[in-house]
């Protein structure tokens, strides 16, 4: 590479990748929910001029606010992550029978290794299921030039085209060349077509069809599509691959005879052949599930894959040399020391509130967001955790099976984005359906896992314009819930009252705790008050450490020590708040009964 | 042959990791040579152990590093750098901020924080170049430029002139451009 050549370029993520391809595409419709590893697409798109961008409640609405705007013939990018796209599955798969206007792709963004999910589903079966095109990139800079293309699959092939990455690109930055907006060739205006936009059987029938016509179409298209190519090289082992593990292939075997795939589906199955017929030992490597493994095989060609090769976790190329043999490094083995788990942050709203939860005698039914970190120990005050929202149904379904038994005894977390998400229809079930659990809202105002992004009850929208703000307590109380409180979680004393209050109640109610995220930029500006703790009061009793906040450390002490210090000798230690760390929220400060913890700027 | 190596940072999220494998990157792609950079959000980033990824050369492929590949680490804090041993050589240098932040475990008095942790590399032949990033930052004129502090010692290893960092900075840090030039400069000082 040279001087010049490296100058023309950007070093983008695939994520900023992927935002600056749909604005040269044309898109001026963009919808999705943020996820890990999807969420900074939309945070680049809505940069861009003429773009109009949004967050939606969750991925369904997503889709289909995308597939509305297809409809009025706009170009459209919708995002999410792997999960989020089991959300949003049944427009998915019926978007594949009324195929499109302007073009529409669905980015999926898959977390093989769970990095910051709950599963590490393979979301290539998302397309040989609702019988869509699929495309993968590997880099950056790959991922822009194969955006534009879906673009014109979409529009060419009338269907909407899913789009996969996986962490390894959407986190991953490289150098992309960067090219001009057009426009997408659909005009955007009312076109009545209702035997392709209203599937009800009879058109659903026709439209059956189509798909089946489609798919016969692209499989001729994707043999000669330029994005699938033949890399020359030695032929005792070819390989086959896509997306990441491309890149790890090319790492780990650089001699070696490859097949790049970048339609994921369908498959190019011709071009599979010929190169198989070149080959001595074909290699099939993919990340998660065998894939293009079971389709390759499908097809009557031999090949090896997961008989060798990892079906689980991420891949890279250390993996894949040994794997299929070949010579690695002395690799030291780790060195047993403390983990370092996520926590949450000092001054965290969710900590009261936990710290309080975790004192009566339920089970917790969680959600997902920060606050599944109140999981980890000291807290320990969650019991379940599966998707966004079910934290509600769960609570719900215990009550039912346990009947008198369970009286008092289930609750349900779950925070304001992800009650927003599809906490709702659960809360409208437990009314419906006269439950004795418990609904607690953490309310902070944001989505704050991934990095604060404005919802439905939050005031604000993408582009940091004002919006209405949901209000939730007026919301519960329409489903029909009459007792609703509100609470301070930092103001434990209360929080707990409350909760023992409304947890006996053998009807459904909710608590809203209610207290902004500390990260928040308005949060961060407003004065502090550090607290101390006082070494010569504290009596190591533990009740603050018990929280769990990263500014409070604990002091070992030895018998001598402890003398020294004019303690008790038994006393094992002593805790110490770091005032640079502190966020002054007081929760500490309320549960010491040794009033041995004061404002700093009190002790001086 | 252009140079080639891979570079991984690591420490506690919030240190400013991010910021200082940008400007690692941004110096290397300014001389010409091909970069890729791995990070990981999300969950990671709640006070939990972070890395990234850096490699260069005349083109790369992998966005990670493998284990036992890594050329030059740069820890943000102490149990961070033995934490990522696997992924060291003999060979490889590292740069450490003594610094010390108790993991949970640690901070709620189940474990104690281990001693003499550097002699896990240093035993295994492992250079390491310790550095109280903090109070060389303080001494620069502001605690935060710490993480330039690291940079700048890492600087020294790298086929980068002193002036394309210097030109970097210049571009990538908009206030307190003069204190984190200091701060880059000390840190290049301990290992030049």
């Amino acid at each position: 590479m040279t001087k010049g050549s490296t100058k023309n370029k950007q070093w983008l993520s695939g994520n900023e990748a992927i935002a600056r391809g749909a604005w040269e595409a044309g898109v001026t419709v963009a919808s999705g929910y943020p996820g890990t590893p999807s969420t900074e697409i939309l945070e680049n798109l809505c940069t861009y001029k003429d773009v109009y961008t949004e967050w939606a409640p969750n991925e369904k609405v997503a889709l289909e606010v995308g597939l509305g705007a297809s409809f009025a013939g706009a170009r459209v990018l919708v995002t999410m992550k792997h999960v989020g796209l089991n959300v949003a599955a049944d427009p998915l798969f019926t978007a594949a029978y009324t195929g499109v206007r302007g073009g529409i792709v669905i980015i999926t963004a898959d977390d093989p290794e769970m990095h910051s999910s709950q599963n590490e589903q393979d979301n290539r079966n998302y397309a040989y299921a609702a019988k869509l095109p699929m495309l993968e990139p590997s880099d950056p800079a790959e991922a822009l030039e194969l955006l534009k293309k879906a673009f014109e699959i979409s529009e060419e092939f009338d269907t909407p085209v899913l789009f996969r990455t996986t962490t390894r690109v959407a986190h991953v930055k490289g150098l992309v060349a960067r090219g001009k907006r057009k426009g997408g060739p659909v005009p955007v205006q009312i076109e009545k077509m209702p035997a392709k936009f209203v599937m009800l059987p009879g058109n659903a029938r026709v439209r059956r069809r189509a798909i089946a016509e489609r798919m016969t179409r692209l499989a001729a298209y994707v043999e000669s599509f330029a994005g699938n190519r033949r890399e020359p090289g030695t032929t005792k082992q070819g390989f086959i691959t896509g997306g990441v593990s491309y890149l790890y292939v090319k790492e780990a075997f650089p001699e070696a005879a490859v097949l790049k795939i970048a339609t994921t589906w369908p498959l190019p199955l011709q071009m599979i052949r010929d190169f198989a017929g070149q080959v001595e030992e074909l290699i099939v490597v993919e990340e998660l599930d065998p894939f293009l493994e079971t389709h390759i095989k499908a097809s009557g060609i031999a090949c090896i894959g997961k008989a060798r090769i990892p079906a689980m976790g991420e891949l890279n190329p250390f993996i894949l040399k040994k794997a299929l043999g070949r010579e690695t490094g002395e690799v030291f083995a780790p060195v047993d020391i403390p983990p370092r788990p996520p926590n949450m942050c000092p001054g965290c709203p969710h900590r009261g509130l936990f710290y309080s939860l975790g004192k009566q005698d339920v089970f917790i039914s969680g959600d997902i967001g920060c606050y599944t970190l109140g999981f980890l120990p000291p807290l320990s005050a969650m019991d379940s955790c599966v998707c966004m929202g079910a934290s509600i149904g769960v609570a719900h379904g215990m009550d039912k099976a346990l009947g008198e038994k369970g009286r008092g005894k289930t609750v349900a977390v779950i925070g304001d984005s992800t009650f927003m998400h599809s906490g709702i229809t659960g809360l409208v079930n437990m009314v419906y359906n006269s439950s004795a659990s418990t609904v607690i809202i953490l309310d902070n105002r944001i989505t704050a896992m991934t990095g604060h992004q404005p919802n439905p009850a939050s005031g604000s929208t993408i582009m940091d314009e004002p919006a209405k703000a949901v209000n939730l307590e007026n919301l519960c109380r329409a489903i029909g819930v009459n007792h609703v409180r509100l609470v301070n979680p930092h103001d434990i004393k209360e929080c707990r009252r409350v909760l023992k209050e409304e947890i006996e109640r053998p009807e459904p109610s909710v608590i809203i705790a209610q207290s902004p995220c500390v990260l928040l930029p308005e949060e961060r500006k407003r004065r502090k008050f550090p607290l101390a703790s006082i070494q010569e009061k504290c009596t190591g009793c533990g009740t603050c450490i018990r929280l769990g906040c990263p500014a409070i450390n604990w002091v070992p002490l030895t018998a001598e020590e402890a003398k020294q210090l004019g303690k008790k000798e038994k006393q094992k230690g002593f805790a110490r708040i770091s005032i640079e760390m502190c966020n002054g929220c007081g929760q500490c400060l309320a549960v010491c009964k040794f009033k041995a913890i004061k404002k700093a700027e009190d002790i001086g | 042959m252009k140079p080639r190596g891979n570079i991984l940072f690591c420490g506690v999220g919030g240190q400013g990791i991010l910021l200082a494998s940008e400007i690692t990157a941004a110096a290397l792609l300014a001389t010409g040579l091909d970069a890729k950079k791995s990070e990981v959000h999300g969950m990671a980033q709640r006070g939990g152990s972070v890395v990234a990824h850096l490699r260069y050369g005349e083109k790369v492929y992998s966005p990670l590093i493998d284990p036992g590949q890594a050329d030059f680490a740069v820890a943000f804090e102490t149990m961070e750098a033995v934490r990522y041993l696997p992924f060291l050589h003999r060979q490889s240098k590292v740069i450490v901020n003594t610094h010390r932040i108790a993991p949970p475990a640690v901070a709620t008095g189940k474990m104690v924080y281990p001693a003499d942790l550097l002699a896990e590399l240093t035993g295994r032949g492992i250079t390491v170049y310790p550095l109280d990033g903090f109070s060389i930052a303080r001494a620069a004129g502001d605690i935060r430029t710490a993480n330039i502090v690291l940079v700048g010692a890492l600087s020294t290893f790298l086929p980068v002139g002193e002036d394309v960092f210097l030109d970097v900075l210049q571009k990538k840090i908009p206030r307190k451009l003069e204190e984190n030039i200091a701060a880059f400069k000390e840190g290049r000082r301990i290992t030049a």
